[in-house]
């Protein structure tokens, strides 16, 4: 505020343009304890992570260096390759289908229908469900003496056979189902806020100009809820990135190691196999995913707006 | 005023030992139902012999789940009063970072060296000398336990040996059974490999293997033998679709499965669910081809506290873990052989009896738990889980990843 008050005329604030960082000075206070946390726990903790994994830190971290060797034995452990594989299965087709369903849902219920607050409340409702109740719920669902399968067989379709969780070609999608269902809600809530939030004018100009309420949709309104597809791609994608407590309550990494994630292996080396420096290695490989991902989007969604 | 200093002096001298009584958290993962009568055996020598109260931190979930809360408690400088570990190697860098508290002037006092039923137990448990743990029971793996009522059914005569076992297995899947229950859980794949390795191959096997950790004869024909037992065990597992060790054996118990290969802890589990010994189910030590048996099984660890109250308290909790009676009402309920070897059991049943012979024969073999660490251990869980499910993976390639992990191995 002062430096608001100390700058009078127009060519003076030029001059004390240095003093900008002193600007809003009580929020920049504020804020330095947060900037200190970051700092510390974020950065210094994964400063700390990567360089442990150079050493061959058992249970407890040591200062043993033994180069690329726990980076070898990562990428030659079959474990690690499957965990890999099915986060890209999974990740792919859950950032597809989740903005997908979430958008129809929402479309449809924007379509002004009876009981919309109903419908939102049962389709929201997966969403409080923590993953470790969402992943037992659907053990059961898809356990093939229990579930969907016994009571289609139970209603007279004798060969009906769906026993995802017990089939390690195709256990990544039972696990992708249940996932979606707990999730797609909060997409279809977020889409719905941007689709109200686009102005009654556009709809009626586009119906004078007759223009299929499909075309609308995809090439007036998506475009114009670029910021909605945003925060419901960063909330997907960083929920793929940390998936692992749905598989340790619906599958547990089996049957086998068919749905293991990077996740889990990070735990199960850094606690339980005892080997801290191979769990910080995977870690380490988890987060250069990110960053390969993070960084050029960053780029594009920041630094273009400081050029235009 | 003298007095009345002296009469101080000495009241404050007596308190801490009579007055102070502690709360000491005991973590374990002993929750089914055979395990949880057991260690109440403990918790109530505990609470009626002293002052001090156990209070149970009971974690679900198997050793796998609580072994990483019990660590990262201790390493996160939240430990418990006392704690379990298996016999081995889990808890080897927590003694060696100085995070443990040792037991040697309690062990001295009242002569463990002296009693103690396989030297191999306190020796796992030794560092510099000194003595980190107590050892509470005996544990081993190799026991195939057989449900009388399943081959009744199937109308061949009860195995006697692993050979008969598998001959028996398409009369049983035609009545309808499952001839071997095996739990999905990764460390019951590999214990039944090891178990084959144990009881087929014999001890010098076994050392050969995991001791000197000899990758080019485990890829060796004599090993090829044992993998091609576990590829039996697998066509013979089945339709198991079952998780936990206890789901497993309650197949056995209920009849629906023929046998399961499961370490004496099972047989806790039968005595719950009121089956005789010889009656009602077998029992075949060293599957019934080799009588030797392992010594893993369990120790209570006590780790660093600064109250002195509660290490007075983790003391005389070591002291009744070792104590005579308190072992064998505790060993009884748990299905496992006391630690000590001047006891009786008269009570125990036929199972139990066949394995304190092969004890006291000396048919013992050094656990798995002790000559491999955590990490190898892992990678073999892993590779057996993985085999186990899958049906495509041949023995073949199982033994060569197997003597990979081998190679690498410490």
């Amino acid at each position: 505020m002062p430096s608001v008050t100390d700058t009078p005329s127009g060519p003076r604030t030029r001059t004390a343009r240095p003093s900008q960082l002193f600007r809003n000075l009580n929020a920049k206070l504020a804020s330095i304890p947060m900037i200190l946390t970051a700092m510390g726990v974020f950065v210094g903790g994964t400063i700390w992570t990567v360089v442990y994994s150079f050493t061959d830190s058992k249970l407890l971290p040591r200062e043993r260096w033994i180069g690329f060797d726990q980076y070898e034995r990562l990428w030659g452990t079959n474990r690690w390759l499957i965990s890999i594989e099915n986060l890209l299965i999974y990740g792919s087709l859950s950032l597809i289908f989740s903005l997908v369903i979430g958008f129809l849902l929402a479309a449809l219920l924007d379509q002004k229908i009876r009981f919309e607050d109903a419908f939102r409340t049962i389709f929201l409702y997966p969403f409080a469900l923590s993953f470790i109740v969402t992943g037992l719920v659907w053990q059961w669902l898809l356990n093939p003496d229990f579930g969907v399968q016994s009571v289609i067989r139970a209603l007279g379709w004798e060969s009906f056979d769906f026993d995802p969780l017990y089939n390690p070609q195709i256990v990544i999608y039972g696990v992708l189902i249940a996932g979606l269902w707990q999730g797609t809600g909060l997409i279809m809530c977020l889409m719905l806020a941007g689709l109200r939030g686009i102005d009654e004018d556009i709809w009626k100009a586009s119906r004078i100009d007759g223009i299929p309420m499909w075309k609308t949709y995809l090439f007036i309104v998506i475009p114009m809820m670029r910021p909605v597809f945003v925060t419901t791609l960063v909330l997907i994608t960083s929920g793929i990135v940390k998936l692992y407590d749905l598989i340790v309550a619906q599958t547990g990494g089996g049957p086998g190691i068919a749905s293991e994630v990077p996740a889990k292996y990070v735990y199960d080396l850094m606690f339980q196999a005892q080997n801290l420096g191979q769990g910080f290695a995977a870690s380490t490989m988890m987060l250069l995913t990110v960053a390969i991902i993070l960084i050029p989007w960053a780029y594009l969604e920041f630094g273009g707006k400081r050029r235009g | 005023m003298q007095s009345i200093i002296k009469a101080a002096w000495m009241v404050g001298a007596t308190l801490p030992v009579a007055a102070q009584a502690a709360d000491l958290e005991v973590t374990h993962w002993w929750t089914s139902g055979g395990e949880a009568a057991a260690v109440a055996e403990f918790a109530g020598a505990f609470d009626e012999r002293t002052e001090d109260t156990w209070v149970d931190g009971a974690i679900a979930g198997g050793g796998s789940t609580a072994r990483p809360i019990m660590i990262s408690r201790i390493t996160g400088g939240d430990p418990m009063g006392a704690t379990q570990f298996n016999h081995g190697r889990q808890a080897e860098e927590l003694v060696e970072a100085g995070l443990m508290r040792d037991v040697t002037e309690v062990a001295e006092a009242e002569g463990w060296r002296d009693v103690i039923a396989a030297p191999s137990l306190l020796e796992s448990c030794t560092l510099d000398g000194e003595i980190y743990c107590v050892p509470i029971n005996i544990h081993s793996w190799q026991w195939l336990w057989l449900s009388n009522k399943a081959f009744e059914d199937a109308g061949v005569a009860v195995p006697t040996n692993w050979d008969e076992f598998v001959a028996a297995g398409p009369a049983l899947r035609e009545a309808g059974k499952v001839p071997l229950a095996v739990g999905g859980q990764p460390w019951q794949n590999a214990g039944l490999f090891n178990v084959l390795l144990n009881a087929l191959g014999g001890r010098d096997m076994t050392m050969r293997v995991y001791d000197d950790k000899d990758a080019e004869y485990a890829a060796g024909p004599e090993v090829a033998e044992i993998f091609a037992a576990v590829a039996d065990a697998r066509e013979l597992s089945q339709g198991t679709n079952v998780q936990d060790w206890n789901e497993a054996t309650n197949m056995v118990i209920t009849d629906q499965a023929g046998g399961q290969i499961m370490g004496d802890w099972a047989q806790g589990e039968f005595q719950m669910a009121g089956e005789v010994a010889g009656e009602d189910y077998s029992c075949l030590p060293g599957l019934g081809v080799n009588e030797i048996i392992s010594t893993d099984g369990d120790a209570f660890y006590f780790p660093m506290l600064d109250d002195e109250a509660e290490s007075a308290a983790q003391e005389e909790l070591a002291s009744i873990l070792f104590d005579r009676e308190v072992q064998i009402a505790f060993n009884l309920k748990k299905g496992s052989l006391p630690i000590r070897k001047d006891v009786d059991l008269d009570a125990a049943n036929d199972c139990m009896k066949k394995g304190l012979a092969i004890l006291e024969a000396g048919g013992t073999v050094t656990s798995v738990n002790q000559l491999v660490s955590p990490d190898t251990n892992t990678q073999i869980e892993t590779l057996f889980s993985e085999f186990f499910a899958d049906t495509s993976m041949t023995p073949e390639m199982a033994q060569e990843r197997f003597a990979d992990i081998i190679a690498d191995a410490y």
